[in-house]
């Protein structure tokens, strides 16, 4: 579904990424870790468009999407959260929701200043599809009338994850879902994801520092060390390999 | 607890008037708007008139800067060539257009004109933002009334004299007082503010609010800031076109002077006092900008007994004024007039369950 060849990216003299090869494969999470700085988040930025890589090609459903703005890779339907949530802090929760509706409708100006018509139709749709399909699904029902700024953190994440998924995106990234979240917090956003996965087949791939919850959901693991990639395999392969341990904990004396 | 809040169904949760007191309030207006038009004394029907015309300006201001985030210091320039087209295309087709259809063809092609210079004007803002983009359009302001007081232009734009404009002709209907002129406006104002609250509650308009709020968050979203930016440059120039069209049919002459920095400094700061990125800020916010100097006169005039040679302090006084409202909105007020009636409408919604 999502494929990465040979991926380079450096900043001046440092190489964030070098050498990066995967997939995500349909349906499937996949999950990316390493330390601090090994260019997880770079390789997210990637593959959503906003760094150029110096060598290398992300193809998307067999398209080559190395060359796409942000915009476009997100009409194709990729979709991504944050690290430090990125919502729209002058919006209700809501609105925040729609706006990741925003490839799939097609009013125009015209059609948007005149309102009745097309454009209240789209809106309707827009609304009662973004109400049963994930509004109930993330259980946010509660807070849909919200501004952002009053909500706590955990359900600002989940509102993120609602934004993408208004999307319908085949892909979704998900930067860090659970950093900074408690035990039950953690444990409701993995089984949100899970849901996503089953229920609309959504290929997943994550980033998380979270390794019980990496493990436990995964069936692929990506494991990066300094813009290298170290390992890849099942979460089985991954936790046993030496050179991930030696990254995670240090090298045997 | 919101009283008077139960919703059927997502078209009634969807209105823009969604609760009795918002609908009470649009209506008692558009009523007391019907009866200034027909018992209003004439000098009330000029004041209305300038707060007409502004109001229709500010708020294609707030499309740009309250909704999309991109602050412009040129939105004169824009009235300027509203003005400006309407009058001279009225003067290039008289004698081709028969008169009471003259301006179904001139209305539409200035405010388009305008569109197509705004979208010039906003190219900058794909590089650079605030401040810059700010001295960026500032520029566009000059160059325009630059160019209309040329001489070689004078022919047809009249040069730093200004040029006398036409009445509006509607039909036969020639609207050559101001009460007349007060109903277009009026309904013009009315349709803008309508058109920019449909705007910005369907696609197009959440994606002008998403640039303003995080622009990388947009983009991953699918909204290209390329296309959004210059449609909201576009927008906010067609209603300042519309404005200045409404200026030329109003006022018989038109002067470059009249729509130079001070105007587009004068539309940004009725948009801060009203509220930014709020339908109804521009309504307020126009409302005390226009009020503020007939207020400063009448108590200038009960002060010194209608003495003349006070008038020499009461244009200083204006502008001190005015300058000192800005202060106090920017500290006291920051999100503008329509902030203190949101606190007052919610507090009408919880009433009695609950205040404030």
């Amino acid at each position: 579904m999502l494929r990465i060849e040979d991926l380079h990216l450096s900043f001046g003299g440092i190489k964030a990424l070098q050498g990066i090869s995967f997939e995500a494969r349909p349906g499937e999470i996949t999950g990316v870790i390493g330390p601090n700085g090994a260019g997880k988040t770079s390789l997210f930025n990637a593959i959503s468009g906003f760094y150029k890589p110096d060598r290398g090609r992300v193809f998307f459903d067999g398209q080559d999407i190395t060359g796409l703005s942000p915009d476009r890779r997100a009409e194709l339907g990729i979709a991504r959260t944050f690290q430090n949530i990125a919502l729209f802090r002058g919006m209700t929760v809501l609105d925040n929701i729609k706006l990741g509706g925003h490839t799939r409708l097609k009013t125009n100006v015209w059609q948007a200043l005149r309102y009745f018509g097309a454009a209240q139709r789209e809106e309707l749709e827009l609304r009662r599809d973004i109400e049963e399909r994930v509004i109930n699904f993330l259980e946010i029902d509660h807070i849909r009338k919200y501004p952002i700024t009053m909500l706590p953190y955990g359900l600002q994440k989940r509102v993120e994850l609602g934004r993408a998924l208004a999307m319908q995106p085949k892909v979704l990234m998900l930067d860090e879902p659970v950093a900074g979240m408690n035990r039950e917090e953690t444990a409701d956003m993995a089984r949100f994801i899970l849901d996503v996965q089953e229920q609309f087949g959504t290929t997943i791939l994550l980033v998380e520092h979270d390794m019980h919850m990496v493990m436990d959901i995964c069936s692929h693991i990506v494991v990066l060390n300094f813009g290298q990639q170290i390992a890849s395999g099942t979460p089985a392969e991954v936790s046993g390999n030496q050179d991930v341990i030696e990254a995670y904990l240090g090298a045997a004396a | 607890m919101i009283n008077g809040n139960l919703k059927a169904s997502y078209a009634a949760d969807e209105r823009v008037l969604n609760n009795t007191y918002k609908q009470t309030f649009v209506y008692g207006m558009m009523l007391a708007l019907a009866l200034f038009a027909g018992f209003a004394n004439d000098y009330m029907i000029l004041i209305a008139c300038k707060m007409g015309i502004l109001l229709i300006a500010v708020v294609g201001v707030n499309i740009l800067t309250g909704y999309t985030g991109l602050v412009s210091l040129g939105h004169g320039a824009f009235v300027a060539i509203g003005a400006y087209s309407v009058t001279m295309l009225e003067n290039g087709l008289t004698g081709i257009v028969p008169e009471s259809l003259t301006i179904f063809v001139v209305l539409p092609l200035a405010v388009a004109i305008t569109a197509v210079v705004g979208v010039f004007v906003g190219l900058p803002s794909l590089r650079v933002k605030g401040l810059y983009l700010a001295v960026a359009t500032l520029a566009a302001n000059f160059i325009v009334i630059f160019l209309i007081e040329q001489d070689a232009f004078a022919p047809w734009t009249g040069g730093v004299v200004g040029i006398n404009t036409h009445d509006a002709n509607i039909l036969g209907w020639v609207l050559d007082t101001n009460r007349e002129m007060f109903v277009l406006i009026a309904v013009v104002a009315f349709v803008s503010l309508l058109a920019a609250q449909n705007l910005i509650r369907t696609r197009v308009g959440r994606a002008f609010i998403a640039i303003r709020d995080r622009d990388y968050s947009a983009e991953i979203l699918g909204i290209s800031l390329l296309r959004y930016k210059l449609t909201s440059f576009a927008l906010s120039a067609a209603y300042c076109g519309l404005a200045g069209a409404m200026f030329a049919y109003f006022y018989s002459r038109i002067l470059p002077e009249q729509f130079e920095l001070d105007l587009s400094l004068e539309l940004v700061a009725a948009l801060i006092v009203g509220g930014m990125g709020r339908t109804m800020g521009p309504v307020f916010g126009v409302m005390i900008i226009v009020m503020m100097p007939e207020v400063i006169k009448v108590f200038a005039a009960y002060f010194t007994g209608g003495d003349a040679a006070s008038a020499r302090y009461i244009a200083p006084l204006q502008e001190i004024a005015f300058g000192l409202l800005l202060v106090f909105f920017l500290l006291k007020e920051p999100l503008g007039i329509n902030h203190i009636t949101d606190r007052i409408l919610r507090a009408a919604n919880r009433w009695p369950f609950a205040r404030g």
